[in-house]
Order: structure tokens, then sequence, then C-alpha cells
């Protein structure tokens, strides 16, 4: 998937930082429910616009309809882009296209691994909407693993149990 | 018909419709928290109403926007009375039990989806995107739905006795569900809404075969209640928005 933002262009700012400068920002913001994830490992920052008037519009998308860390996010993105970015920046939430796991980048992926959770299929595998490959277990990488249920912790993630070393883990639910 | 001959009251109306599904199948689902008999699906029942709920409040907003009026979500799902709510009778239903709950997720999720596929391609952008976002989850609520359905009705004598009588009391409300009225066909026409009626068979189909499978026995019955499209509710309702809107009612504009 390419980079949906646009390369840089000078903002008018006192900060005077390019759209690649503020973009990178951002996307360094914590997900607040999954704190090793910034928003660019997971995809949800979709891109900023710079009219030649000046005016600055960052666009981010929700992982799930309810996911209650969106509300957060948006404050936060708010915050860096009021101290940033030009005056009468505006942050907009765009549902189209829908976000899918594949907008996850293979840093992300790592960092969850590493983090105890398994991360959803990789993107260039083709399957079906829901369910395809077994989660590897985090801790053992055995394969060898069961979903326990569909649902998790967050909307994101569903509750496995890995049966050789009987870890039970979560994985992040692929969502194409 | 050009999309601009689209009345925007009526798109806003049945942004309405379809937002107060969501959000009263929220609150139903949400009051199994901590209640539901185990804890996964405490947790599944839960994550089934974040979702909706957030459709809901896209829903909302939406229709906010477009009736243009200056209300905004929390308004729209609060500061409503019981006549004012559309949304249709089955998903205000109660609880009961953890059967009657999971008859009601089948027979609503399996027409949610059928209604958001089509509504993907609506020629209301903003009704479009927020379908396409929620179609992949409802096709997961319907998942769980389905894999409950067949556990309790081809499970044992008692589950199976509840999932059949759970479907014999929740059935009636089914047919309100592909009820047409002006409204729908004016914005059908205009490739805004998707009419339900369309819908009916390949729901039919689907909630059959499911049930089939499951050895309950699809009812037969004539009485085919209605009246929500137009804010006529069952007697249940009124005593789920109290609780509902309590709290908003008794402090307005209270936030944390």
């Amino acid at each position: 998937m390419a980079s949906p933002i646009a390369p840089g262009r000078q903002l008018v700012s006192a900060t005077m930082l390019t759209v690649d400068q503020l973009a990178a920002t951002i996307g360094d913001i914590a997900d607040p429910e999954i704190p090793v994830l910034t928003l660019s490992d997971l995809g949800i920052l979709r891109g900023i616009d710079l009219a030649a008037d000046g005016h600055l519009v960052v666009r981010i998308t929700p992982t799930y309809s309810g996911c209650p860390a969106i509300d957060p996010i948006r404050r936060e993105v708010e915050r860096v882009v009021e101290e940033l970015g030009p005056p009468d920046a505006e942050v907009r939430m765009e549902l189209s296209p829908p976000w899918s796991t594949d907008w996850m980048s293979d840093d992300g992926r790592r960092k969850l691994l590493d983090y105890g959770i398994a991360p959803p299929d990789p993107a260039a595998e083709p399957g079906c909407a829901l369910l395809s490959m077994p989660a590897r277990c985090p801790r053992c990488e055995s394969e060898d693993t069961r979903e326990v249920s569909r649902f998790g912790s967050t909307p994101c993630q569903a509750q496995h149990v890995c049966n050789a070393c009987l870890e039970p883990f979560d994985r992040f639910k692929t969502l194409r | 018909m050009s999309a601009t001959a689209t009345s925007t009251s009526d798109v806003a109306l049945y942004a309405l419709r379809l937002g107060d599904d969501a959000l009263i199948l929220a609150q139903r689902l949400g009051e199994w928290s901590s209640m539901a008999p185990e804890l996964e699906e405490d947790i599944a029942l839960t994550n089934i109403a974040l979702d909706l709920l957030g459709q809901a409040r896209f829903l909302l907003t939406l229709a906010g926007e477009l009736e243009g009026s200056g209300r905004d979500e929390d308004e729209l799902a609060f500061g409503r009375g019981e006549r004012e709510f559309y949304n249709c009778l089955l998903v205000e239903q109660p609880n009961v039990d953890f059967a009657h709950t999971i008859a009601r997720q089948l027979l609503f999720s399996t027409y949610q989806l059928a209604l958001y596929e089509p509504l993907t391609g609506s020629a209301d952008s903003g009704l479009a995107g927020i379908a396409a976002k929620a179609v992949k989850e409802v096709a997961y609520h319907r998942d769980h739905a389905v894999k409950w359905s067949l556990r309790l009705g081809d499970g044992t004598a008692a589950s199976h006795s509840r999932m059949q009588d759970a479907i014999e009391r929740l059935w009636p409300y089914t047919h309100e569900l592909f009820e047409s009225d002006e409204l729908v066909e004016r914005l059908a026409v205009g490739g805004v809404a998707v009419n339900p009626a369309g819908l009916c068979d390949s729901w039919g189909q689907f909630i059959g075969a499911t049930l089939g499978e499951a050895t309950v026995t699809v009812p037969e019955t004539s009485w085919r209640p209605s009246g929500g499209r137009r804010g006529e509710h069952t007697e249940a309702f009124g005593h789920m928005l109290a609780e509902m809107q309590w709290l908003h009612r008794s402090h307005p504009g209270a936030s944390w």
C-alpha cells in the first residue's frame, strides 16, 4: 500500500515544518490501548492536505466503528496540530475507504509480537475476510494454537491459547 | 431521478432509523455486561454492543448534520422521547435469557448484513462510507450468532427448548424488518436507500438453513406487529429508554 501522505510542501506556520515532518510527528503518537503501536504503525493517519491558501486538513480513520481509543487519539492529533501546524487547521474523521489490517506496517507487526500479541495476517496474503492463517504463539512460536473467543480485550483482538506451551494470548484480528 | 432531487430531510430520517436500530440493540447488549453466562461471552456481547454504538454515533451524527437544526449525537440519543425513536421493534425486545439474546442477534444481524452490503453503494457518500465500515463488523456479529444458534439449538434438551421458545417469541417481529414505506421508496428510487422488501427472500433462506441445522422449527404466525419506523413501540421500550437516558436528563451536559 502506497503511503497516503502527500509529498513535502512548506507549511505556512511559525515553525515552518514541512508536511512530511508534521506527518512524522503525528505518526509517532502512541495508540492509547496498545501503546507499543503508533498511529503510523496502525495506518490510521490517512493523509494531510495543504491547500494553496495554507488551510491544512489532517485525515484520520478509526480501526473499528466503536473503538474507544479514537476520541483520545483525535484529541492528541488536534493538540499536535495546534502546536505545530498553521492556524485554523482541521482534523477530520474519514470512514472511507474503511480501515484494514493490511495498512499495518511491518514494523508495527514486529512490535506487536514483541509485546506478546500475535499480529494479523500479512498484507500480501490473499485470503477470506476474517479468518485464514493459524495464529502463531508469541511465546513459543508454535502454530498449534486454538481460538478461545473471537472477541477480546479491545475490538481489534481475539483470544487464543497455545496447545504447545499452554500460554493464553491475544491476537490482532485480520480485518479486510 | 438524480441524487440532487433527494430531499435532505428524507436522508436525515433514514439515517436516524438505521442509527436507532444500532443504538437500541447496543443498549440491550450492554445490559449483559458482567451478567453473561461466561466471561468470553460477556466480552463478546459487549464488544458487539461497542461496534453497534460506534455505528450509531456515525449515523446519528450524520442525521443531525443533515437535519441542520444543531442536534448532535448525544442530543439525538438522550434527548428524544419514546415516540421520536424509529428503530424496529425487534431490537428493543428484552434480553430474557441468553437464547433470546442469541436468537435476536441471529435474526437482526442477518438482516443488517443483507441491508448494509447494498448500502455500501448508496448515492449518499456518508451512508455508503458508514455501511462499508460497518459491513465487516456485522459479518462478524452474524458469525457469532450462527455459532451459538447451532450450539444451543442442537445442544441439550434444555438449551434446545430455550432456543425454540426464543425463536417463537421473536419471529413475529421479523416481518416489520422488510416493510417499506413512502420514505424508503422515494430514497430507493434515488439510489440512496435500500428497499428492505427485496431482502426478505435471501434473509429467509439463510435463517431457514441455519435454524434447520440447529434443529429449531421456524414458527408459522399470523401476528405481524409493526410501528417502530413510525415511533410506535412495545411496552419494554420505554423502560429501557428511561435507564439509557436518566443520567443525561438528570445532569444535562455532564461529561468526563
